[in-house]
């Protein structure tokens, strides 16, 4: 008997209700999600959500995996803001081994993340705008997602599931090219942005059907485990960023904006200014940008150069033990947690002194926190429940892990 | 940044707190990185999580992560969870542990106290087996309902065992 199936038979009482399925490969969920949904005509009564349907094992092919091969397995968490999960995963491992990263690769690292986190919010943006029926801004304040793709193309070769970074820096400097897009992202983007905002902030029909869709209390948000925009649309201003901050986030001045009601459109707004925020921030690291070397003197994890290799003896074992997989690293367990698209993202790595991980654990934001779902959107009607969804930005990947 | 010393203080006083109120309860306490961690005993545990949650100097309101861990040359301590809680006011994060043999993997559910733990856990039933006693729909939720074995458990392997449309005889592994 099936969950559907057992759903029609429990539900005894006279009153007939719709039972359907919303999922797993529906247009409108943006990724595989199923929900069993008990209708009262246009109503929901009931929802149970299946989740499991792109799960891929992680954490246990991490157990198998030498350190810097697991970096592109975190590409495929969150694959809207792959490059946040890629250096939070080397920061764990930096603080396992004990390793300063210059301060011009932590400036580079957060110039990434924030772009990142733009193109994430991007996403999320547009696409609860296309969900209330506004298709202009997911066709034209897109482009900005493909611009940002372009960039990390420049820097590392992939554009979605970036594996950018090395354990111990950056794998190369930013050429001309990269500083060049920089610029041009940096003039055009807050024109596109505010441009999206004039559209759709103050609509009428936007606002009118996303103040209180699918709100959430900041009680309810904390209990839920909720963390970043989410928890922040609720009016709690946890921004990991900035309660244990990384990457040299203290070097810069932002704001954390928090909305009030914690519905959709205060979740729209707080991505909003967010991105506002991010531009901020890669305007102050690029102006600030530090001279110096872009890696730590690690050479047992960090890649040598490739002159080197064949020159050099030293150079040659090093490449050799890397990229066999034959690092040892030092015993110990280690959480690091960074403020992804969707929040805290956090690593707990267990070390037994071999070459894989012990253990690792992956704190995933939407995996936590879309447990809340079917509390949000009961008694609301269908349609608020597809934007609830959307502007919870729960993306398959990192839910499923 | 967490300093060391700030690290250092706030074990002492979760210590204190804990002793203070459940003077069994606590078997060991260290310093991991910028974590305290404190192992508590299994009996005492429910209590212990309520009370850091509840009382107004540990406040301890945030449940961060929990997972499971399995060492299996650990004898009596086979299995153990994790739980990091987190006091959002004066931001200061630790980390529990409880561990058990692998005849008796029932513990306390947590989510009477954090909603949140409720998938959470499911999570860890689903890949090591852990019992949550109290845990409102105990059932696997990432892999299939038919799957009769805890993946994550040490002595299972990568790939699964039973299928046998895998052959690496040409190719080895």
């Amino acid at each position: 008997m099936n969950k559907q199936e057992e759903f029609n038979q429990t539900s005894n009482s006279e009153k007939v209700y719709n039972i359907i399925n919303l999922g797993p490969t529906h247009p409108a969920t943006h990724g595989i999600f199923q929900n069993i949904l008990k209708m009262d005509g246009e109503i929901i009564m009931e929802a149970e959500p299946t989740v499991g349907y792109i799960h891929r094992a992680f954490e246990k092919l991490a157990e198998h995996r030498p350190y810097n091969q697991v970096t592109p397995i975190t590409d495929r968490l969150n694959y809207c803001s792959s490059p946040i999960n890629n250096m939070g995963w080397h920061m764990t491992v930096e603080k396992l081994i004990g390793c300063e990263v210059p301060k011009r690769a932590q400036y580079m690292r957060v110039i990434i993340m924030e772009l990142s986190r733009i193109s994430d919010h991007v996403i999320c943006t547009t696409i609860i705008g296309q969900d209330t029926g506004a298709t202009t801004g997911f066709l034209y304040f897109f482009q900005m997602r493909e611009k940002i793709y372009e960039i990390f193309e420049e820097i590392c070769g992939a554009r979605l599931t970036t594996n950018i970074g090395r354990i111990g820096g950056m794998e190369r400097d930013f050429n001309e090219t990269v500083w060049k897009k920089l610029d041009i992202f940096l003039k055009e983007f807050p024109e596109f942005l505010s441009e999206f905002q004039r559209l759709i902030e103050r609509n009428r029909i936007f606002m009118d059907r996303t103040i209180d869709c699918g709100p959430i209390s900041a009680e309810k948000a904390l209990a839920y485990g909720f963390t970043g925009p989410n928890l922040r649309a609720a009016g709690v201003d946890y921004d990991v960023r900035v309660a244990m901050p990384y990457s040299s986030y203290e070097d810069f001045e932002f704001k954390i904006p928090i909305g009030q009601n914690g519905d959709t459109y205060d979740r729209f707004m707080v991505r909003i200014e967010e991105m506002w925020e991010s531009i901020s921030i890669i305007k102050q690291a690029i102006e600030k940008m530090p001279e110096g070397p872009i890696h730590a003197d690690v050479p047992e994890f960090y890649l040598p150069d490739k002159e080197d290799v064949y020159s050099k003896m030293e150079a040659l074992i090093y490449h050799f033990k890397i990229v066999m997989g034959e690092t040892d690293v030092p015993k110990g367990e280690v959480y690091h947690s960074v403020e992804g698209g969707n929040g805290e993202l956090g690593f707990y790595l267990v070390s037994d002194g071999g070459r894989t991980p012990f253990r690792l654990h992956f704190r995933r934001p939407c995996f936590i926190y879309y447990q809340a779902y079917p509390e949000m959107i009961v008694n609301g009607l269908l349609s608020d429940a597809i934007l609830t969804l959307s502007s919870l930005n729960v993306i398959a990947g990192e839910l499923d892990a | 940044m967490v300093s060391n010393e700030m690290t250092l203080q706030l074990k002492e006083k979760v210590e204190n707190l804990i002793n203070a109120k459940f003077p069994n309860a606590l078997i060991s306490t260290s310093l991991e990185y910028d974590f305290p961690v404190f192992e508590l005993d299994k009996s005492q545990f429910l209590e212990v999580m309520t009370f850091l949650k509840n009382d107004s100097q540990a406040n301890f309101g945030f449940l961060t992560t929990l997972c499971g861990l399995h060492f299996p040359e650990n004898g009596d301590k086979e299995f153990g969870m994790m739980y990091q809680l987190h006091n959002l006011n004066s931001n200061e994060r630790i980390r529990i542990k409880v561990f058990m043999p692998k005849e008796d993997m029932k513990i306390n559910s947590l989510t009477q106290l954090w909603p949140t733990a409720n998938w959470m856990e499911r999570q860890e039933y689903d890949f090591f087996g852990f019992k949550f006693i109290g845990h409102p729909n105990l059932v696997r939720i990432l892999n299939m309902d038919e799957m009769n074995y805890f993946p994550m458990r040490k002595e299972y392997p990568l790939e699964d065992g039973s299928r046998d449309d895998k052959n690496d005889k040409m190719f080895g592994r």
